[in-house]
């Protein structure tokens, strides 16, 4: 065991190689330019190159991607181009409340999904099985932003029970940061929360239908030994595995959640570089992207082992 | 626009109604007294120097002080200088600063910051360049006073350095104003009345702004930038908050002051909130711009610029880019409506317009042989896209072949500096629109300019506008410059068509009742600004 994870570390390397050779090749191959943005809608041709000039985009692409990968070897992501800000330093002011809402959503999620998902393939064809299905259909079809308006409209218009938009640390209080992460967390969890109940269900249902389950009803086992204990921890691999990419697309994809909530995450941060072309920010983001899926997808492949004895690595 | 994003709108537009129309309480809030603005963009930079981003104008006239300022007559007032004099032959200046002055890190202000400041603003301002080709010497004498040498005579020297918008030449210690002009400073140390707060600093989130207590105002009552800078609030926290609609609901509920630029469709629901005042506090607003690249068929023929001013009905742009008519009107003047240049002469084809067989005829002449024009656009800018798609509609009803290519703003922007034909990624028109600070005299309006392929993107050529121009800045009086500033216009109309103004607009700012004191300027002052 001991030696694969040693041998999955060191497969991410070339794999991150292959990240920041592709990310700086498509950036800099994409239109636009961060000098033009900075000298501003006044600005004349020769502002812009001088600009160009000072930032170091006039030379050579090869010349700027070692530059840049020099730095990376020494531990240094860069230089916002615009905020004149070490990039690790933007990423570290975003990690919290990435990491609470993905986190938060999860918990939320697991804990709503799996028991909907459990009964509704214990319960298939009845109305409760429906009324989870419905669920789901509403988690996947209703978009983020109007259930986040519409909670807005709710606990922070019309009751005044939690505040519309931003973020506090925990530092700043347990029920200040609670109740800033609450309505992000109730938006982001719905998506998910029917996503784990649609392939909780479909999983139970294919246990269930094994002869071993048939064998420990018929043996006089309780309906939740045999759920639980049976037939769950059999259907959990591919459960495990939809949280697993669903931890890895909200550490990046809750840009919406972060844009609507005012809350200053990873995906802000990245959308925000994307539109004014800070290629220090994206490049420096999309690799702790790339480790951030490589690290989940090894937790998710180890979770394996624990949940299933056959499988060895 | 595409159904996903009609339908989007429409939904977000819903839901802002909904939000803002309900009873929502705002909250009270504990500490120091905090102003809580919500900026028209988020602070990316902290020079305003090294670019020309209005937020980090705004931000510059926060944290940083100028020599002089404009008051609401457009006239230069002393601001950190005390008194100045004048030679007899008008040229040899020289300035005294007031005294007290002191940096946000506890150094005197010295005469030697200011000449570093001005050396460094002389290198990148449009009018700074001007100022500087007149310039022999600038020299600090002692601590306090400083002269200003000029080969010529330059009588808009004061207008300068109380320059109102970006570049403001804002004054800067010595350490760094002595940084490239094209890098950025790597902190704000300023004099003015608040100190920022860069530990607090999250970009695309908030920065904070905390009372400057060493600064010592003006006595002078505030008047656009001029006069009495006095801090009423402990701290000013600018929340920056993307989602228009959010923003809204924040100002609803009490969780932000003031919201500076709300978009034209969140507007009326405000009004269902006794708590928020929706007030116009620019006097003067913005122009639309239409800007025609003449460096590439078919724009490089003036019959077609002609074709396309006779074309432009500025009642339909103003309705697409500022909505409400309480909120805009057409303006053919080039200086701005309500500015002191202001005149309509020479400007009858679109005071009169639109003129379709007018129009029809000239592309005739033009000998337009359906040659593709290139229409960029920006469709995360609701004000240039908007114009946009009036251009195009306008356009081919009149037969011409137009293609919208709309990306975004930065897309835009990098665009616009190709000089390339449109088969090679170059461009025939774009929008944009400019504050009236940038444009209401020959001196700031850059549009105007007719230098050629130094000229602002569309380049272009008219050598007795340049001509004119000149004469204005050595104008010895008000009476000439409005002379020649009309002279400009005609020429400008008549023989070259540098770009159309699509209509003049203000965007309404909506703050909570509570706040007093707001300054009615083209720029968003937050000084004299009082929390009761």
């Amino acid at each position: 065991m001991f030696a694969y994870i040693v041998r999955r570390i060191l497969a991410t390397i070339p794999v991150m190689a292959v990240v920041a050779l592709f990310v700086f090749s498509l950036l800099h191959l994409s239109p636009g330019d961060p000098a033009v943005i900075i000298a501003g809608d006044t600005a004349t041709l020769d502002d812009i190159v001088r600009i160009r000039a000072k930032l170091g985009l006039d030379q050579p692409l090869y010349i700027q991607f070692v530059t840049w990968v020099w730095g990376l070897l020494h531990g240094d992501l860069g230089i916002s181009i615009f905020t004149n800000l070490p990039v690790s330093k933007l990423i570290a002011q975003r990690v919290e409340p990435t990491i609470t809402l993905t986190v938060s959503t999860l918990i939320v999620a697991v804990l709503v999904a799996i028991p909907m998902g459990v009964v509704a393939a214990w319960k298939a064809g009845s109305w409760i099985d429906r009324v989870v299905m419905v669920f789901a259909v509403l988690g996947f079809s209703v978009p983020v932003f109007v259930l986040a308006y519409l909670l807005i409209y709710v606990f922070a218009i019309s009751t005044d029970l939690l505040p519309v938009q931003g973020f506090v640390t925990i530092g700043g209080g347990i029920w200040p940061f609670l109740s800033h992460i609450i309505m992000p967390t109730l938006a982001l969890g719905m998506v998910f929360a029917a996503l784990i109940a649609r392939m909780t269900r479909a999983s139970m249902l294919d246990v269930l239908a094994q002869d071993y389950i048939r064998t420990a009803q018929a043996k006089g086992l309780a309906n939740d030994k045999v759920l639980i204990g049976h037939a769950l921890k059999n259907a959990a691999v591919p459960i495990v595995t939809i949280v697993g990419i669903g931890v890895a697309a909200l550490i990046s994809g809750v840009v919406v959640t972060e844009t609507v909530f005012a809350i200053p995450g990873l995906g802000r941060l990245t959308v925000d570089a994307i539109l004014r072309r800070d290629y220090p920010i994206i490049q420096g983001i999309i690799l702790v992207f790339s480790a951030a899926y490589v690290l989940v997808n090894l937790l998710v492949d180890l979770s394996y082992t624990l949940l299933d004895p056959r499988i060895r690595y | 626009m595409t159904a996903c994003s009609r339908i989007f709108r429409s939904t977000t537009a819903a839901a802002a109604l909904a939000l803002a129309l309900a009873p929502g309480a705002g909250r009270s809030e504990t500490g120091p007294k905090a102003l809580r603005f919500i900026p028209q963009a988020d602070l990316r930079s902290i020079d305003p120097i090294w670019t020309t981003a209005y937020v980090t104008r705004n931000f510059g006239y926060l944290v940083f002080d100028t020599l002089f300022s404009l008051d609401k007559d457009f006239k230069p007032q002393p601001q950190m200088v005390d008194r100045w004099t004048v030679s007899d032959d008008k040229l040899s200046y020289r300035f005294t600063l007031r005294d007290g002055l002191k940096w946000h890190d506890g150094q005197p202000v010295r005469a030697a910051d200011c000449v570093a400041s001005i050396e460094r603003w002389g290198k990148r301002d449009t009018l700074g360049q001007k100022l500087m080709e007149a310039v022999d010497e600038i020299q600090a004498d002692d601590d306090k006073t400083f002269a200003i040498k000029l080969k010529a005579p330059f009588p808009l020297i004061l207008d300068a350095l109380g320059k109102l918008s970006s570049n403001v030449p804002f004054m800067m210690p010595e350490r760094l104003a002595k940084t490239d002009a094209y890098q950025q400073i790597p902190e704000a140390i300023g004099s003015g009345p608040f100190k920022f707060v860069k530990d607090e600093w999250v970009p695309g989130n908030k920065a904070v702004f905390a009372k400057n207590p060493d600064y010592l105002p003006r006595e002078e009552a505030p008047s656009f930038a001029s006069g009495g800078k006095v801090a009423k609030v402990d701290r000013v926290e600018w929340l920056y908050i993307p989602d228009t609609t959010t923003a809204a609901a924040a100002l609803n509920a009490g969780e932000a002051d003031w919201y500076e630029q709300p978009p034209a469709d969140l507007v009326p629901v405000f009004a269902a909130n006794k708590d928020i005042v929706v007030a116009t506090v620019d006097p003067l607003g913005n122009h639309g711009i239409l800007r025609f690249n003449q460096l590439q068929p078919p724009f490089n023929n003036l019959k077609l610029r002609e074709a396309v001013l006779n074309l432009v009905n500025q009642k339909d742009y103003m309705g697409a880019a500022a909505g409400d008519p309480k909120y805009w009107r057409t303006c053919a003047a080039l200086f701005g409506c309500g500015a002191p240049f202001e005149t309509n002469t020479g400007a009858d084809v679109l005071l009169s317009g639109p003129n379709l067989p007018t129009a029809k005829r000239l592309i005739q002449e033009a000998g337009y042989k359906d040659e593709k024009i290139v229409l960029l656009s920006a469709t995360d800018q609701p004000i240039v896209h908007g114009q946009a798609l009036v251009t195009l509609d306008t356009l081919r009803r009149a037969g011409l072949n137009v293609e919208l290519q709309a990306n975004d703003w930065g897309t835009l922007i990098t665009r616009r500096t190709s000089k390339e034909p449109v088969e090679r990624n170059g461009w025939s028109i774009f929008h944009t629109w400019t504050s009236a600070p940038d444009f209401f005299s020959p001196a700031v309006n850059i549009l105007v300019r007719g230098s050629g392929e130094k000229a602002w993107f569309g380049w272009p050529t008219d050598a007795k506008i340049e001509a004119l121009i000149d004469a204005w800045f050595k104008a010895p009086d008000l009476a000439t410059q409005k002379k020649l500033a009309a002279d400009i216009q005609i020429e400008a109309y008549a023989n070259n068509v540098p770009y159309v103004p699509t209509g003049q607009f203000v965007v309404p700012t909506a703050y909570r009742k509570n706040l007093d004191g707001i300054i009615i300027a083209p720029v968003v002052f937050l000084w004299n600004v009082e929390k009761k």
